[in-house]
């Protein structure tokens, strides 16, 4: 039998929506809806007795969930907002009780939903330390061996003995994800709680959930951060709308969620300028099923002439969603195409190499020519494509302010690596 | 390596489940701690810092004496009016003081309860353990009084630490059920206010229970802290009749409370992070 770490069996949590907006009752509701009662079966029979009401007004956050991991796996729990992602962790943290279902973990958790938990803005970093070590669930011997580590890693030393209030959010930070970090328990469940904090620090933390995940301990980490998650974990589990629709290898699974979230590429209908009529417009990775950076992509036009086209011509622009052109290729610097009958589906596009672009969502911009008569036709739509995030340098997540083009590179020979 | 690991079984909410003081012990150092923090932060950023303890009973044992002994002549069962009524402050003080506590205590750690698991009985049991420093600095006052009217208790001193335990378990009690009451109805916050002051007027605080009449003591017996308030007097002014019926009484009103108290609030307590 293997080291079974946590198994989950038909979890499934129902939430109330509706009916009590206010996060807590008062007490003149409840009365009022003592009172409203009788007359609302009254109502009800009125109407046929219909029992959907009831259903309606629940929504389940979580719906018949079941998995099994292994001791020692680092998983990654992927999902849309809402689908139920830090519902599942709050259930295995034993915050709330599911609806239904049964879930069993063995040895110690630990889990960070929020960083710094507790923390008490008047209490100084060091107190701060064993309050939140405590509500942690470590015992004061075990933060008495740690302590030197944490404040270590927190970068704090200077400042120890300060009320944590005069601390700078990201002193606070470090200080507050040193102390979870350092958690000994055998499973370990993390939600998104890593976006915080600059970039240095995002790194730190990675590399330190890396080492955790290194240990032989079981992790479960949410995120949204599909760099992270690739890098960080082994293993993935995708949920959706409260189920759990795929559990497997983890850049398959990543690949296969980014692809379901991917906005469709082909359209219904044809795109008409006074010439052409086109009909597809699809970028697409030669290797996998998303494109990522620095693959090699494909651009394909597919249209059809309403004339004869006796010098075809095709100029494809990307843009940045705020329609920033950022590069372009027009055929004619690479081939005199054959002329194109009228009437007769035609296609015409590139191979692109090595796709430069940081992850993130693109437009394509197309011109469609017929150099022969001087026709320079634009197409009155921009198409739009995903560029999957993976760890592009590394495992963090690259935001806007590294622009969108990616470079190639390595850094010079002489100087020594960091983790080597 | 893994086969010694505990479990940890995951389960939708029982009805009836177990009140768990195993896991409270385990979680002991937790309770050390946040009893510590709300100590340790409570007179934070006051000029007057603990003073605060003792100013509190201070001034309502002048007020008490002025209306009621001076002006109005209740009766003290001939002990000096100011310590009879200090005396009575005390126990009512900790009382009061842990009930609001905790009362409150679990829609103030809302930040906890949602993001991170612990017993949920951690929080309103330390919050009455907070109100027993503050007791223990406004007794220094009171010893400064005994001295001097000349009042020197006797052997009865033994039964303090046992009224005082007593006075804490009522309060937590009632804590219990008021702090998870609390989570799902808000009107309790303003509630527990005017029940404070109301309960204050049920317990022989600024009156003795002689003046009571015969035939209501029995009632009047069922509030735990007319056992306590009585109990203290005998045990420090050294009053000749034992109150050892009414401390029973007490005792027996405080198990009670507690023990449901403790059923009520583990049954809800599986449903505070969803609906705090």
């Amino acid at each position: 039998m293997s080291n079974l770490a946590i198994r989950c069996e038909g979890l499934s949590k129902r939430y109330r929506i509706g009916g009590y907006t206010d996060h807590y009752k008062v007490l003149r509701d409840v009365i009022s809806d003592v009172a409203a009662a009788p007359f609302r079966r009254l109502k009800s029979a009125s109407r046929n007795g219909n029992s959907n009401g009831i259903e309606n007004s629940y929504i389940w956050a979580l719906d018949d969930v079941s998995f099994e991991i292994t001791a020692g796996e680092v998983v990654g729990i992927i999902g849309r907002n809402g689908s139920g992602k830090t519902t599942l962790l709050k259930i295995l943290s034993r915050i709330t009780k599911p609806t239904r279902g049964h879930a069993e973990i063995h040895g110690r958790v630990g889990s960070l939903l929020e960083v710094g938990t507790g923390f008490h803005p008047e209490l100084s970093g060091r107190e701060n330390i064993f309050l939140n070590g405590a509500i942690l669930g470590m015992r004061k011997s075990e933060i008495e061996r740690k302590f030197d580590e944490i404040v270590a890693f927190a970068e704090v030393e200077k400042f120890i003995d300060t009320p944590v209030k005069r601390y700078s959010s990201g002193m606070y930070v470090r200080l507050a994800f040193g102390v979870a970090a350092h958690m000994e328990t055998e499973v370990l469940l993390v939600d998104e709680v890593l976006a915080v904090g600059d970039a240095q620090f995002q790194k730190k933390c990675f590399e330190k959930m890396r080492e955790i995940g290194s240990h032989g301990r079981t992790i479960l980490f949410v995120s949204h951060n599909m760099s992270a998650v690739r890098s960080i974990c082994k293993e993935a589990v995708i949920l959706e709308r409260g189920k759990l629709v795929a559990q497997g290898e983890i850049d398959r699974t990543v690949d296969q969620y980014l692809s379901r979230m991917s906005l469709s590429q082909s359209f219904e209908q044809a795109i008409e300028t006074n010439t052409f009529s086109v009909t597809s417009v699809e970028v697409s990775s030669v290797s996998g099923a998303v494109v990522k950076t620095f693959d090699p992509v494909q651009v394909r036009v597919q249209f059809v002439p309403k004339s004869e086209i006796r010098d075809p011509g095709l100029y494809v622009s990307f843009l940045t969603m705020d329609s920033r052109r950022l590069t372009g290729l027009d055929l004619k610097d690479f081939v005199t195409s054959a002329p194109l009958p009228a009437g007769e589906p035609a296609e015409l596009g590139f191979t692109i190499e090595s796709l430069p672009l940081m992850p993130g969502t693109y437009q394509v911009e197309i011109h469609l020519k017929d150099m022969a008569r001087h026709l320079i036709e634009f197409v009155p739509q921009t198409f739009q494509f995903e560029v999957a995030e993976t760890e592009v340098y590394g495992g963090r997540k690259l935001d806007g302010w590294f622009g969108n083009v990616g470079l190639r590179a390595q850094p010079l020979e002489n100087i020594s690596r960091k983790d080597a | 390596m893994n086969t010694d690991l505990s479990v940890a079984h995951i389960d939708p909410p029982s009805s009836w489940p177990a009140i768990g003081l195993r896991e409270l012990w385990d979680y002991r150092e937790l309770l050390y701690f946040l009893t510590w923090r709300d100590i340790k932060v409570r007179y934070k950023q006051t000029v007057l810092g603990a003073a605060w303890a003792v100013i509190q009973p201070l001034f309502m044992m002048l007020v008490f004496s002025l209306f009621f002994g001076r002006l109005a002549g209740v009766p003290s069962d001939g002990i000096p009016y100011p310590v009879f009524t200090f005396c009575g402050l005390l126990p009512w003080q900790l009382f009061a003081h842990s009930l609001t506590q905790a009362s409150n205590s679990l829609v103030g750690s809302q930040n906890l309860i949602t993001k991170v698991y612990f017993p949920r009985l951690v929080v309103p049991i330390s919050a009455v353990l907070g109100g027993v420093v503050d007791f223990a600095v406004a007794f220094i006052l009171l010893l400064g009084m005994l001295l001097y009217y000349g009042i020197v208790p006797g052997w009865q001193i033994v039964a303090l630490p046992g009224l005082m335990l007593l006075a804490v378990m009522a309060a937590l009690a009632v804590g219990l059920w008021l702090s998870a009451l609390n989570v799902q109805y808000r009107d309790v916050r303003y509630t527990i206010s005017f029940l404070v002051q109301f309960w204050l007027f049920a317990t022989p605080v600024a009156y003795p229970t002689s003046i009571v009449p015969e035939k209501w003591r029995v009632v009047y017996g069922l509030n735990p802290m007319v056992g306590v308030v009585d109990g203290f007097r005998w045990a420090l002014l050294g009053k000749p009749d034992s109150p050892v019926v009414s401390i029973l009484t007490s005792a027996i009103v405080v198990v009670l409370l507690l023990t449901c108290g403790l059923y009520y609030f583990r049954r809800l307590e599986q449903q505070f992070a969803d609906i705090v």
